[in-house]
C-alpha cells in the first residue's frame, strides 16, 4: 500500500534529525493553524496563491528564498560547528549525517535560496522595467512557481520522513547509483530537482519571450534596462542548460530505478559522462545566477550615482559574451579526469577568458560612481561589498583555471572558499541588494536603512573571517567534506571559520530584525510617489506597490532610461503631462491552476520516492485533469473598467507631481 | 539635482517622448516589433512555444551525446548492426512523415474553418503516430525477447532512452492531440484554441526533426556496412 514507506522512516533514534524534524513539523503546523485561525485563508488563496500576477509571484520566489536561505544557513552553522568541534574527535555529528547535511546545504542553496531569489527578482522587475502589464504566460508563471515550492517542499519534507542524499549537491555516480546509496535520499534529492528544474524551464521560456516579444512602444534592444539585458542572458541560459539536467538526472533515475546502466561501474556504463554533463548543465548554471546580480549592481549603481550607467553597450557587449562563454568551460571542473594536457589547456585558457568580460564591468561601475552623486544606502553597500569580494573570489577562480594548481587544489576547501566567495559576495549581495532596492517598490514602504546597513556589515565581515580560514585551509591541504581531522595546524583556522559563521548568523538576525521593524514602521515609511530613489527606469514610473495592470498606458519610450528622460523634462518645464485618456484593462483571471500542478508533482514526487506506485499513477491522472480543465475554461481574463484605471492614475499622477513640483530642476 | 551634465539617454539622440498617451508607434505597420509594443498574442503564443522546442532538443542533444559516448559499450553483447532492423524503421518513418503531412492538412482546415476536414486531419494524425508508436514497441519488445533489453548494457540502455524518449513525446502528443480534437468538437475555432494547435504542429513537426536525426545517426549509421 505505501512501497518502502514504513515507520522507520522516521528518525525516532537519532535526538538531532528527531529534533530538527520536530522542528520542521511544529513551524509547518504552527504557521497552518496561525492561518486558519486568523481566517486567512480566503485571502491568501484569493489574493496570493491562485494569483497569476507576475508581481506576486515575484515576491512569493523571494519569500521561499528567503526561508530555505535560514534552512540552508543552519546546515552550514552545523558543518562549521562539527569541524570547530571535531579535531581529535567525533563532533556531534555522526558522518551519516553530517553527508546529509552538506549534500542538502550546496542543494538547497543553489536550487532554493539562489534560483528562487533571482527569479523572483526577475519576475517582479522585468516586466515593469519593459512597461508592459504581465509577463508572456502569466498561468505558467504560476505554475513555475508552484513546481519549485513542490521541489523545496520534497528537499524539507526528507529531514522528517527518510532521509536525503549523502552524496555531496552534485550526486556524482557511482556512489549515488542504487549499489552504493540504496536509501531514499538520492532518490529525494533527484525527484525534487526533476521537479523544480522543470519549474525553472518553464520560467525561462517565459521571461526569455517576454523580454524577446513584449517591451513598451520604443523600448528597443538599445534602450532596455540592463537589469533585462542580463536576465535576458539569464534566462536564454536556463533555456540552453536545464534541459541537459533534466536529462542527465532522469538517466540516473533510470540507473536506480530500471537497473539501466548509463553511469554503473559495470555493463560498460560511464560514471565520466555524468560529470561531464553535470557541468555542461552547471557552469552556465552559475552565470544563470550571477548575470541577474550584476543587473541588479547596474541599476542600483546608476540610480545611486545619480548618472547614466558608464559603457552601456559594452555592459550588453559583456554580458551576452560571458552568456557565449559559459557553455565552453565546463572542463575546468574535473581537470584531474584524464583528459590530457592539450584539453585540459584550451579549458583553463577558455577559463581565463571569462575573467575579461567581467573586468569590463567592474570598470564601468567603478566608472559609474567616478564623478558621481555617490548614495551610500543599504542597497550601495551591498553593491560595494560585492565588487570588492568579487574581484577577489574572481582571481582565485582564475587562479584555479590554472590546471597545474587546480591538481594541487582541487576538492580542497580552497574551491570551496572560491566558490562561496563568488556566490554570496555575487549572487547573494546582488539578491540583497535588490531586495533591499526594490522593496518598496512592492510593498509601498521602505525597508529600515541603519538595520540593513548594520546587516552588511556583519555580513561582510562574517564572509572574510568564515571564509579566509578556508582558503588557508585548502592551501594546507584540507579537502572538502571532512567529517574529522587530527591536524593540529588546523584546528585554529576552522574556530576562527565559525566564529565568521556566528557573525553571518548576526547578519541574518539583523535582516530579519530589518523586516519586522520595517513592517511595524510602515506607516511612517510609505512613500507616496513610488520613486523613493530617484529612479531612472520604468518601474519607478508605476505607484508603489504598482496596480495590478501596471501602467494606465503603455509608456512610449524615446531613449535609454526613460523615467529619468519624462522627470527631467517635467522638471524643465515645470509641468507635468496631460493625462492620458484612459480605457478599460484586461488582466489575465486569477486560476488554482498552478496550485494544484504543483501538488499533484509534489504528490507523485513523494509517491516516486516511496514506490508508492497506485499515488504516482493518481498524481499523473491529476495533473493531466488539471491541465484539461484549465483548457476547458472560456473566460481567462477580467476586464478593469476605465474609470478605476483613472482613479488610480491620477492619484499616482498627483502624488508625483506634488514631489516633483517641491523639486525643480 | 542638475540636468544639464547628465544625459538622458544613451547612444540614442531621439528626442525625448510625446507624452505618455503618444501611440504612434503602434498605429505604422512598418515598425519592427521591438519599437512597436508588444507583440499579438499569437506570436508572443508561437515563439515562446519555439523557444520550448529548442530547450526540447537541446534535452534530446543530451541523450544523442550519451548515446554516442556509450555506443561501444556492449558489454560483450550485440551492437547496432546485431540488433536493428531497417525494414521496420523505414516503415516507422514513413508513418511519422504521412502523420506530419496529415496534420498539416489540419492546419489548412483550420485556417478554412472547416470543421469535418479539421476532424479528419487530426484523426488521419493521431492513427498514423498511433501505428508509429505501435511499431517501435514492436521493435522494444522484439529486442527485450532476444535478450538485447535496456539493462542489458550501456549501449543498450542509452538506446533504449533516446529512442524511448522520442516515443514518449509521441504518446504525449498522441494524447495532446485527442484532447485538441475534444476541444474542436467543443468548442470551435476559438483564437485561443487555435494558438493551442498551432503549437501543437509546431511540436509535431518537431518531432519529426527529432526522428530524422535518430533515423540518420542511430538506424543508419548502427547497420552501415
Amino acid at each position: 500500500m505505501f512501497g518502502k514507506l514504513t515507520w522507520d522512516a522516521i528518525p525516532l533514534d537519532q535526538p538531532i534529525p528527531l529534533g530538527a524534524s520536530a522542528l520542521v513539523a511544529l513551524v509547518m503546523i504552527g504557521v497552518l493553524a496561525w492561518v486558519f485561525l486568523k481566517g486567512y485563508v480566503p485571502y491568501l488563496w484569493r489574493e496570493w496563491i491562485t494569483s497569476v500576477d507576475h508581481k506576486r509571484i515575484g515576491v512569493m520566489y523571494c519569500i521561499l528564498a528567503l526561508i530555505m536561505l535560514l534552512r540552508g544557513f543552519i546546515d552550514a552553522l552545523m558543518m562549521r560547528s562539527q569541524q570547530a568541534l571535531a579535531f581529535h574527535g567525533p563532533g556531534y555529528l555522526p558522518p551519516e549525517h553530517y553527508d546529509q547535511i552538506f549534500s542538502a546545504h550546496g542543494t538547497i542553496m543553489i536550487f532554493f535560496v539562489a534560483m528562487p531569489f533571482v527569479i523572483g527578482l526577475m519576475n517582479f522587475v522585468i516586466p515593469l522595467q519593459l512597461g508592459v502589464r504581465d509577463v508572456a504566460f502569466p498561468t505558467m508563471n504560476s505554475v513555475s512557481f508552484w513546481l519549485t515550492a513542490s521541489g523545496s517542499f520534497l528537499v524539507t519534507i526528507s529531514l522528517v520522513i527518510g532521509e536525503f542524499a549523502r552524496t555531496g549537491w552534485l550526486a556524482y555516480p557511482p556512489l549515488s547509483e542504487l549499489t552504493y546509496s540504496p536509501g531514499v535520499g538520492v532518490d529525494y534529492y533527484l525527484w525534487a530537482l526533476e521537479i523544480s528544474g522543470v519549474g525553472t524551464l518553464m520560467a525561462g521560456i517565459n521571461m526569455a519571450t517576454t523580454i524577446l516579444k513584449m517591451r513598451a512602444p520604443g523600448l528597443t534592444y538599445t534602450r532596455m534596462p540592463v537589469f533585462c539585458w542580463t536576465s535576458l542572458a539569464s534566462n536564454l541560459l536556463i533555456v540552453a542548460a536545464f534541459p541537459i539536467l533534466t536529462a542527465v538526472l532522469a538517466m540516473l533515475l533510470l540507473d536506480r530505478y530500471c537497473d539501466f546502466h548509463f553511469f554503473t561501474n559495470d555493463a560498460g556504463g560511464n560514471p565520466m559522462m555524468f560529470v561531464n554533463l553535470i557541468w555542461a548543465w552547471g557552469h552556465p548554471e552559475v552565470y544563470i545566477l550571477i548575470l541577474p546580480a550584476f543587473g541588479v549592481f547596474s541599476e542600483v549603481i546608476a540610480t545611486f550615482s545619480g548618472k547614466p550607467l558608464f559603457g552601456y553597450r559594452s555592459m550588453i557587449a559583456a554580458t551576452m559574451a560571458i552568456c557565449i562563454l559559459s557553455f565552453t568551460v565546463w572542463l575546468h571542473h574535473f581537470f584531474t579526469m584524464g583528459a590530457g594536457g592539450d584539453v585540459n589547456a584550451v579549458f583553463g585558457i577558455l577559463s581565463m577568458i571569462i575573467a575579461i568580460p567581467t573586468g569590463v564591468k567592474i570598470f564601468n561601475w567603478l566608472f559609474t560612481l567616478y564623478g558621481g552623486r555617490v548614495r551610500y544606502t543599504a542597497s550601495m553597500c551591498w553593491s560595494v561589498g560585492f565588487m570588492v569580494t568579487f574581484v577577489i573570489g574572481g582571481m582565485t577562480g582564475v587562479l584555479l583555471a590554472v590546471p597545474p594548481a587546480d591538481f594541487v587544489l582541487h576538492n580542497s576547501l580552497f574551491l570551496v572558499a572560491h566558490f562561496h566567495n563568488v556566490i554570496i559576495g555575487g549572487v547573494l549581495f546582488g539578491a540583497f541588494a535588490g531586495y533591499q532596492y526594490w522593496f518598496p517598490k512592492a510593498f509601498g514602504f521602505t525597508l529600515d536603512e541603519r538595520l540593513g546597513k548594520a546587516a552588511f556589515w556583519c555580513w561582510f565581515v562574517g564572509f572574510w573571517v568564515t571564509f579566509v580560514p578556508l582558503y588557508m585551509l585548502g592551501l594546507m591541504g584540507m579537502t572538502r567534506r571532512m567529517q574529522h581531522y587530527d591536524r593540529p595546524e588546523w584546528y585554529p583556522w576552522t574556530l576562527i571559520s565559525m566564529a565568521g559563521a556566528l557573525l553571518i548568523l548576526c547578519g541574518i538576525i539583523l535582516q530579519v530584525a530589518q523586516l519586522l521593524v520595517s513592517i511595524r514602521t510602515r506607516d511612517r515609511r510609505r512613500e507616496p510617489t513610488g520613486d523613493p530613489w530617484d529612479g531612472r527606469t520604468l518601474e519607478w514610473a508605476t505607484p508603489s506597490p504598482p496596480p495590478v495592470f501596471n501602467f494606465a498606458v503603455y509608456p512610449d519610450v524615446s531613449g535609454a532610461e526613460p523615467y529619468w528622460g519624462m522627470k527631467q523634462k517635467v522638471r524643465e518645464s515645470l509641468k507635468w503631462g496631460d493625462e492620458p485618456k484612459y480605457t478599460a484593462i484586461e488582466i489575465p483571471r486569477n486560476t488554482p491552476t498552478g496550485f494544484v500542478a504543483g501538488f499533484f508533482a509534489a504528490a507523485t514526487g513523494f509517491a516516486l520516492i516511496w514506490h508508492i506506485w497506485w499515488l504516482v499513477i493518481v498524481g499523473l491522472v491529476g495533473a493531466y485533469a488539471t491541465f484539461v480543465v484549465f483548457a476547458w475554461r472560456d473566460v481567462s481574463e477580467v476586464e478593469i473598467p476605465a474609470d478605476e484605471v483613472a482613479r488610480i492614475d491620477r492619484a499616482n499622477r498627483a502624488a508625483r507631481g506634488a514631489a516633483l513640483e517641491r523639486q525643480p530642476a | 539635482m542638475s540636468a544639464a551634465d547628465v544625459s538622458h539617454a544613451i547612444g540614442d539622440s531621439a528626442p525625448l517622448g510625446r507624452g505618455p498617451e503618444g501611440h504612434s508607434h503602434l498605429d505604422g505597420d512598418s515598425q519592427s516589433t521591438s519599437a512597436a509594443g508588444p507583440a499579438p498574442r499569437r506570436i508572443i503564443v508561437g515563439y515562446g512555444f519555439w523557444i520550448f522546442l529548442l530547450s526540447d532538443i537541446i534535452m534530446f542533444s543530451g541523450f544523442f551525446a550519451t548515446y554516442a559516448v556509450l555506443n561501444g559499450a556492449t558489454n560483450g553483447g550485440p551492437g547496432p548492426a546485431q540488433l536493428f532492423d531497417t525494414t521496420n524503421v523505414a516503415i516507422e518513418t514513413a508513418c511519422l512523415l504521412a502523420s506530419s503531412f496529415a496534420c498539416g492538412m489540419a492546419s489548412l482546415a483550420v485556417a478554412e474553418r472547416n470543421r469535418m476536414w479539421t476532424q479528419l486531419s487530426l484523426l488521419v494524425t493521431g492513427l498514423l503516430g498511433a501505428a508509429f508508436l505501435g511499431l517501435e514497441l514492436k521493435e522494444f519488445s522484439g529486442l527485450v525477447e532476444r535478450g538485447a533489453g535496456p539493462t542489458h548494457s550501456a549501449f543498450l540502455s542509452s538506446f533504449f532512452t533516446l529512442v524511448g524518449c522520442h516515443g514518449a513525446h509521441i504518446t504525449a502528443g498522441l494524447l495532446w492531440l485527442g484532447t485538441m480534437m475534444a476541444q474542436f468538437y467543443a468548442k470551435g475555432f476559438r483564437e485561443n484554441i487555435q494558438h493551442r494547435f498551432l503549437c501543437f504542429s509546431l511540436f509535431w513537426h518537431a518531432l519529426d526533426i527529432i526522428w530524422i536525426a535518430i533515423f540518420s545517426l542511430v538506424y543508419l549509421n548502427g547497420t552501415r556496412v
